[in-house]
């Protein structure tokens, strides 16, 4: 049963504690609009139940890189016009992300577009050939089950063209077996490592065979390629198929664990604690596996609220950018600092560092990520420009995303928004007020001194709100949720 | 006032010595400019991202497979400049084809690893991890060997700089980082500003935590990790532009980007700051079209910057002390592509120069075009050997610790 009771107070801070988790982070009118915890945990949950689509490529408009290289032995295309093409796609790639950027950093469907995010980072996925109608269709299937059943997202991403891509499914055939596929759904998507054996990869593999995809982004199962024989999985023998392995998978309590034991670590605390995790895990389990139950549970549970869980999420690069956004109301006149910002700090979307996805927590911190991130605010609202520069990553297909003008910042700010529930607050009051919207934790006395110390002698309560909050987000505690 | 004063008249002032953090007292020992690897000895990685292609790197100029396989891009026999009756560099290698001469240069031919991954993104990360092909490391060689290097001891985080204004995964340890820095003076005023000054100025209450036991009510441990790596870069920017100061470099870079990285890297060594690790890459050589130009100009820069910062280090008596290490996440595969590219391949050479290693010399049999892997070099030197054979010998780490495991070492050192 739901462990929130009436002696669980409103409270801005704790409000301010479930917005930063469950969604970017909140705006102060967010947490001026008084209401119990329960009800914005509901709010939160009926505000993600529908999905609009994301769409970069229409369907029949994509041209995949076979496709190009078919087109090139008709000699339909030269070379140059191929890598043009395949630049063109990457492009495509990069629009997807921002506008996947933009759904998070819009407050709309906020714990859906969360969900996403995490789901993205545990079904790690990058484009293979720059193709962007696969992960079009791969990241709006994640979205679109993120808070559904977790067998039902399970199943679709597998059978995302994108996934099958990346994990080389397409070449795992009855007489050439791959067991890539079979392994990363077992290690990294359901049971964990040390949880199944080498022969459960290599027969759980033959039962893949056959799992493919057409060029246009169809799912196929390609009976020809596929072996039937008995397999052996998990003590079990039979004709499995793909499909039989997932519902193995499932069926396995080892899965609802490891899942649970992510979505914690990812929302709650990096150090989990068993007991809850083992409770949370069974109930996910009885209940089908049923996501948003699960978030629901976690959402209101006192313990949720502890001291100990406040501010010990290290905010991924993504999370920053879209958090201060939505806070403060920003849009970019030109969107590729947000990529320039994302390739700095080390998560750009659709291009996880490798099939386990990003390690996160204080992964996320060093030296320059850490000075980065404290001057962002000073580029995004200052519209300072920058004078440091990612590393390119090699792949000569991937440049546009280096293109030149990623280290302008030019914004707009709904500072108008931002500013009015300050309205009335007294100006010496400000800064803990402001610090209460935007960190976990009060100032500490000669924060605030710091803080105060950026503000000119004489200026316009509007322009206090501007350099204290500039000053604010600088601070490293800024850096968690 | 410094940094370092402020901590030492104010701490000493008020509360004695118990509010210095643990990890800044460290700044007030001698022990600051030396070196941390037992043996003295310092390590340049130079990575060459994109893929470089070994083969017109180090040409196999006497082998018809070769020059069947590449019709329009092979470096003609009279081009090449030949090191044994087998290989030779490509002609854009002049200077370091002197540096082999002198006896700086080994030249380990066909490394890589069982199960080679053919992307850049992967292949790369496993390079920096030295991971197998098949496991998944957040971690870093580098960054683990600072780790080792530095446990039950200050955490220095330039004792390992990469020279560059992000830091690589390489890097990246499991308590500890290194330290990017492009450039001295840009760093040093970055943790200038009012903001940050101020922060670490009145350090965060946790900074004492190893000295005084305790949390400060209610804020979790990440609160203390941020301080801390705030103080640290803080500190160590500081130092490092304090030692840097402004050097005399003796010998004339090229102006390119590599140029630059190196002469940085050298007046950090000549500054004293006791790093033992360096590292350093540039970009650009993935060559599916056009490669000839390409791949001449980069690697024209490479052996231009490298021979300048060998002169460099000659000059200030260092030559001995330095060893740079060259290499590149695959090599390209045999076969040329149609338009006068080559596209990704598997094994590829790796370069080791200076750093007192016997003198000039090939290190093992040159690629086997004959007996190809699905028209890839198959690898016989696992790159980790290299790397343990360098923690081990050269640097005197404990390898085993680092990597994972144990890998056979090379007659390297």
């Amino acid at each position: 049963m739901n462990a929130v009771t009436s002696s669980l107070k409103t409270d801005t801070a704790k409000l301010r504690h479930l917005y930063s988790r469950a969604g970017f982070g909140a705006t102060p009118d967010q947490l001026a609009d008084a209401q119990s915890l329960k009800r914005a945990v509901r709010n939160l949950l009926s505000d993600s139940e529908t999905v609009s689509e994301l769409k970069v490529v229409e369907p029949d408009e994509n041209v995949t890189k076979k496709n190009l290289k078919d087109l090139m032995q008709r000699g339909q295309l030269d070379r140059q016009m191929l890598r043009e093409r395949i630049r063109d796609n990457a492009e495509r790639v990069r629009d997807l992300n921002l506008q996947w950027l933009d759904r998070m950093a819009s407050g709309k469907g906020s714990l859906r577009e969360k969900m996403a995010l995490f789901w993205h980072g545990h079904f790690a996925c990058r484009t293979m050939g720059q193709n962007p109608l696969f992960m079009q269709q791969y990241i709006n299937t994640i979205r679109q089950h993120a808070l559904g059943r977790f067998g039902d997202l399970l199943m679709a991403v597998s059978k995302e063209p994108a996934m099958l891509q990346f994990l080389n499914n397409q070449q795992n055939r009855k007489n050439a077996p791959n067991e890539n596929f079979a392994r990363e759904v077992m290690e990294l998507f359901t049971l964990g490592r040390g949880n199944y054996t080498e022969r459960d990869i290599k027969e759980a593999a033959r039962a893949f065979t056959g799992w493919q995809f057409t060029p246009d982004g169809q799912f196929v199962f390609r009976e020809k390629v596929h072996d039937e024989a008995d397999k052996t999985v998990f003590g079990k023998t039979g004709p499995f198929r793909g499909e039989d392995i997932v519902q193995m998978l499932l069926e396995n309590r080892q899965t609802a664990r490891f899942v649970t034991g992510k979505i914690y670590r990812f929302f709650v605390n990096e150090t989990p604690d068993e007991a809850r995790v083992s409770e949370l895990a069974d109930h996910f389990y009885k209940t089908n596996y049923d996501i948003a139950g699960l978030m629901e549970r976690i959402f209101t549970a006192d313990w949720f609220y502890d001291a100990r869980n406040i501010g010990t999420h290290i905010k991924s690069p993504v999370e920053l950018l879209a958090g201060m956004r939505h806070t403060l109301g920003i849009t970019f006149d030109q969107p590729q600092p947000q990529i320039f910002v994302q390739r700095t700090l080390g998560q750009l979307l659709f291009y996880p560092p490798n099939v386990a996805g990003w390690p996160g927590g204080k992964n996320w911190i060093d030296s320059s990520s850490l000075l980065f991130r404290m001057q962002l605010p000073n580029y995004v609202l200052k519209a300072a420009d920058v004078n440091i520069r990612p590393k390119e990553d090699g792949d000569v297909n991937t440049q546009s995303l280096a293109r030149k003008g990623g280290q302008t910042f030019r914004t707009t700010v709904n500072w108008t928004d931002f500013e009015k529930p300050f309205a009335q607050t007294p100006d010496a009051a400000l800064p803990d007020a402001l610090a209460a919207v935007l960190l976990p934790f009060p100032l500490r006395p000669e924060q605030k001194t710091l803080v105060q110390n950026q503000l000119k002698s004489a200026q316009t309560h509007a322009a206090r709100i501007h350099a204290l909050t500039t000053a604010i987000m600088s601070l490293p505690e800024y850096q968690l949720a | 006032m410094t940094r370092r004063h402020f901590l030492q008249q104010s701490a000493f002032a008020t509360a004695g010595t118990l509010l210095i953090p643990h990890f800044l007292k460290a700044y007030e020992t001698a022990a600051m400019g030396q070196a941390m690897a037992p043996s003295g000895k310092i390590l340049v990685v130079v990575q060459l991202s994109g893929g470089n292609d070994g083969l017109n790197t180090v040409v196999p100029y006497r082998n018809d497979i070769y020059y069947r396989e590449r019709p329009t891009i092979a470096i003609k026999p009279a081009d090449v400049l030949p090191l044994t009756d087998e290989i030779g560099l490509h002609p854009a290698l002049q200077p370091l084809r002197a540096l082999y001469d002198d006896g700086l240069v080994t030249i380990i031919n066909n490394v890589g690893y069982p199960n080679p991954d053919r992307s850049h993104f992967r292949s790369m990360d496993i390079w920096q991890t030295a991971s197998d092909a098949d496991q998944y490391r957040s971690t870093g060689w580098v960054g683990r060997y600072l780790d080792a290097a530095c446990a039950g001891h200050a955490h220095e985080p330039f004792r390992t700089i990469e020279v560059d204004d992000t830091l690589s995964l390489a890097l990246k340890g499991d308590t500890l980082n290194g330290m990017a820095v492009l450039d001295p003076k840009k760093l040093y005023n970055q943790t200038r500003s009012p903001l940050v000054k101020g922060l670490s100025y009145n350090p965060h209450p946790s900074e004492g935590r190893a000295v005084q036991h305790k949390t400060p009510a209610g804020e979790p441990e990440t609160v203390a990790y941020l301080y801390k790596t705030l103080a640290e870069t803080v500190s160590s920017a500081e130092y490092v532009y304090e030692k840097v100061g402004s050097p005399t470099v003796a010998a004339t870079y090229p102006n390119h980007e590599l140029g630059n990285r190196l002469r940085t890297v050298s007046q950090l060594i000549q500054s004293g700051i006791g790093t033992s690790v360096y590292y350093v890459s540039i970009s650009g050589f993935d060559t599916h079209i056009n490669q000839p130009g390409q791949q001449e100009r980069l690697l024209r820069q490479y052996a231009e910057a490298v021979s300048a910062f060998m002169t460099d280090l000659k000059a200030a008596g260092r030559q001995q002390d330095v060893l740079l290490m060259t290499f590149s996440e695959f090599g390209r595969r045999v076969k040329q592509n149609a338009s006068n590219g080559t596209d990704h391949g598997t094994a590829s050479n790796v370069f080791l120069i200076g750093g007192g290693l016997p003198a000039r010399r090939v290190l093992n049999e040159a690629p086997n075009l004959t007996t190809l892997t699905d028209g890839d070099l198959t690898f016989t030197v696992d790159f980790r050997q290299i790397y343990a054979t360098l923690l081990r010998s050269y640097l005197g780490a404990d390898d085993v610790a680092i990597l994972g495991k144990k890998f056979e070492m090379l007659p390297l050192v």
